[in-house]
């Protein structure tokens, strides 16, 4: 059970990226986080792993306080957490197999991890959910060889490797075709209810949403404005995550049209979310040094 | 709107302050030129007779030597250069990897990056010549003055370049090696030094070669190599031998360069 509770960050810059966010996920729902580019979906995600440094708020897993962590007990938390990425991130020169295992790194002890020792037990489960995302036969190539839906499932497998109690997904589908998006959002629906854990997913496209999230909550400017059901996702409720209005001024300036699902949801530029992210993620690497301080 | 007038005159802005001080710095680097060639003395006649001098030094190289007993002398001093920039690559790159590591400010806290980049300087600072100096001054004459003073000035070469590129990594990367609760040192090893590694391989080719060529050239003052054969063949006026020598140091250059570069290209 992952609780957030008014979590706050404010980059360097002095950009407010979130105003205090709560939210609670548990069971194996799965939980999508929509919002237009900039609205602090990718903030909020880092923020709960602290790959981003919240700057108020809390984060609890299983009661266990997340955001006053350092050093080991933040280790075996982020354990307990996997992470699939936008742009998978995977380590491009190693092969499938060692970015699966790499899953397993806060198991394992340094010395073992350089030799690439890992347990035999780790080993057959890797090949086990090698399998699951359908990559068998694909252990041994380098992860720059595969396209860019092989490797999100690859960073699917890295995930579910480490036997999480919940996995945060940030714009697992931004970089892919609608089709193998759909084949990922199964995957990872798959995984909520065979793994018996929740999904926290940060989403673009709302149709996506719509069609996989047991609940929906809608960012904007940093801040929750909606919380509830696919169901209760309405054009007044998508109008004021998207475009910031209540539907009165919609039609007041003209502009309520009715754009259909598809123009809602190809809408914010992909671009300029990334690029917004990595701008803080560097200032995060400058300033507080991640690296030195896990 | 009002008409203005014409404007018929355009002049380039100056990168100085103004025109004035434009002239004022060119006089001064003028006037600075003509003191130093003032103070070196240089004069026509002393490069005429330079010319002579170098014309008949040259002459009397032709043809190179290569007596047996020469060759012996020739390919001792050569097995030993190219043996002293071997270990001395080795040596230097395996004290270079932890100082690049610490250079490089993306992955090293600031003191430790502030140390990391003050050694590279100090091994910058100086020529390999004067490093082989001072050093054939602490542990005297000999190929271990030469093997230490191209590994130490290895570190500032292959550690300032490496740093560079673990500073330019893709940081995605280590973030999803991180998000797996890697501790720091498996985050290096797992999400760092792949993407450096072909970088580092490349950088040790490279510097094996650039070592080759300096370990010709540290035995002028006595640590060792082919270059205190050549500077004793010159003592002695033996300069059929100098001859041979110096096309020995060309064609072994040359064929490290080709090496380097085959292999760099090869991995990179």
């Amino acid at each position: 059970m992952l609780s957030v509770t008014e979590l706050a960050k404010t980059y360097a810059s002095g950009e407010r990226a979130l105003r205090g966010v709560s939210l609670d996920v548990g069971g194996n729902e799965i939980v999508a986080v929509i919002g237009p580019s900039g609205a602090g979906k990718s903030t909020f995600i880092r923020c709960i792993n602290r790959l981003t440094e919240p700057t108020g708020g809390n984060v609890e897993l299983d009661g266990v306080e997340v955001t006053t962590q350092s050093g080991a007990e933040l280790r075996e938390t982020r354990r307990d957490m996997g992470m699939i990425f936008q742009e998978f991130n995977l380590v491009e020169r190693l092969t499938v197999m060692e970015n699966v295992l790499s899953g397993r790194l806060g198991y394992v002890s340094t010395w073992d991890a350089l030799r690439r020792k890992f347990s035999g037990e780790d080993i057959a489960r890797a090949y086990e959910v090698l399998e699951l995302v359908g990559l068998s036969g694909h252990e041994n190539d380098r992860a720059d060889e595969l396209s860019g839906g092989q490797r999100q499932r690859v960073g699917i497998a890295r995930a579910v490797l480490q036997r999480p109690k919940i996995l945060l997904v940030d714009e697992p589908t931004s970089s892919l075709d609608p089709e193998t998006s759909r084949a990922v959002m199964d995957l990872l629906t798959t995984i909520a209810t065979d793994d018996d854990i929740p999904v926290l997913i940060n989403i673009h496209e709302v149709s996506l949403a719509e069609e996989y999230a047991d609940r929906i909550v809608g960012l904007r400017d940093g801040e929750k404005v909606f919380e509830g059901t696919p169901a209760d996702l309405d054009e007044a409720v998508r109008d004021r995550i998207y475009r910031g209005t209540d539907v009165d001024q919609e039609s007041a300036t003209g502009a309520g049209s009715g754009p259909d699902e598809g123009a809602v949801a190809e809408d914010p530029d992909p671009e300029d979310e990334s690029d917004g992210d990595a701008g803080g993620e560097v200032d995060d690497v400058v300033t507080d040094g991640e690296i030195r301080r896990g | 709107m009002a008409a203005e007038p014409a404007r018929r005159e355009w002049t380039r802005p100056t990168a100085f302050y103004n025109h004035w001080v434009k002239y004022a710095v060119y006089l001064v680097i003028a006037f600075f030129l003509l003191w130093s060639l003032w103070d070196m003395r240089i004069s026509v006649a002393r490069m005429a007779r330079g010319w002579d001098q170098a014309a008949g030094l040259l002459v009397s190289m032709i043809p190179p030597e290569l007596t047996p007993r020469k060759r012996e002398l020739l390919v001792e001093g050569m097995v030993e250069s190219v043996a002293m920039a071997v270990v001395a690559t080795v040596i230097g790159v395996v004290v270079s990897l932890p100082v690049a590591f610490m250079a490089a400010e993306n992955v090293a806290p600031k003191p430790v990056y502030a140390a990391g980049r003050g050694l590279i300087t100090v091994s910058r600072a100086f020529h390999e010549l004067i490093v082989a100096i001072i050093v054939v001054k602490a542990v005297g004459f000999g190929a271990l003055a030469g093997v230490l003073a191209l590994s130490f000035k290895t570190i500032g070469f292959f550690a300032k370049l490496l740093a560079e590129e673990i500073e330019d990594i893709d940081a995605g990367q280590v973030d999803a090696i991180q998000a797996t609760g890697a501790n720091q040192l498996q985050t290096l090893l797992f999400g760092v030094v792949p993407q450096v590694l072909p970088r580092i391989v490349g950088l040790t080719i490279y510097r094996w070669d650039i070592n080759i060529r300096h370990s010709t050239i540290v035995g002028i003052v006595g640590a060792g190599g082919i270059g205190a054969t050549l500077l004793n063949s010159f003592d002695k006026y033996d300069y059929d031998f100098s001859l041979t020598i110096i096309l020995a140091i060309v064609a072994v250059v040359i064929v490290g360069e080709i090496v380097s570069a085959v292999v760099r290209r090869r991995v990179q």
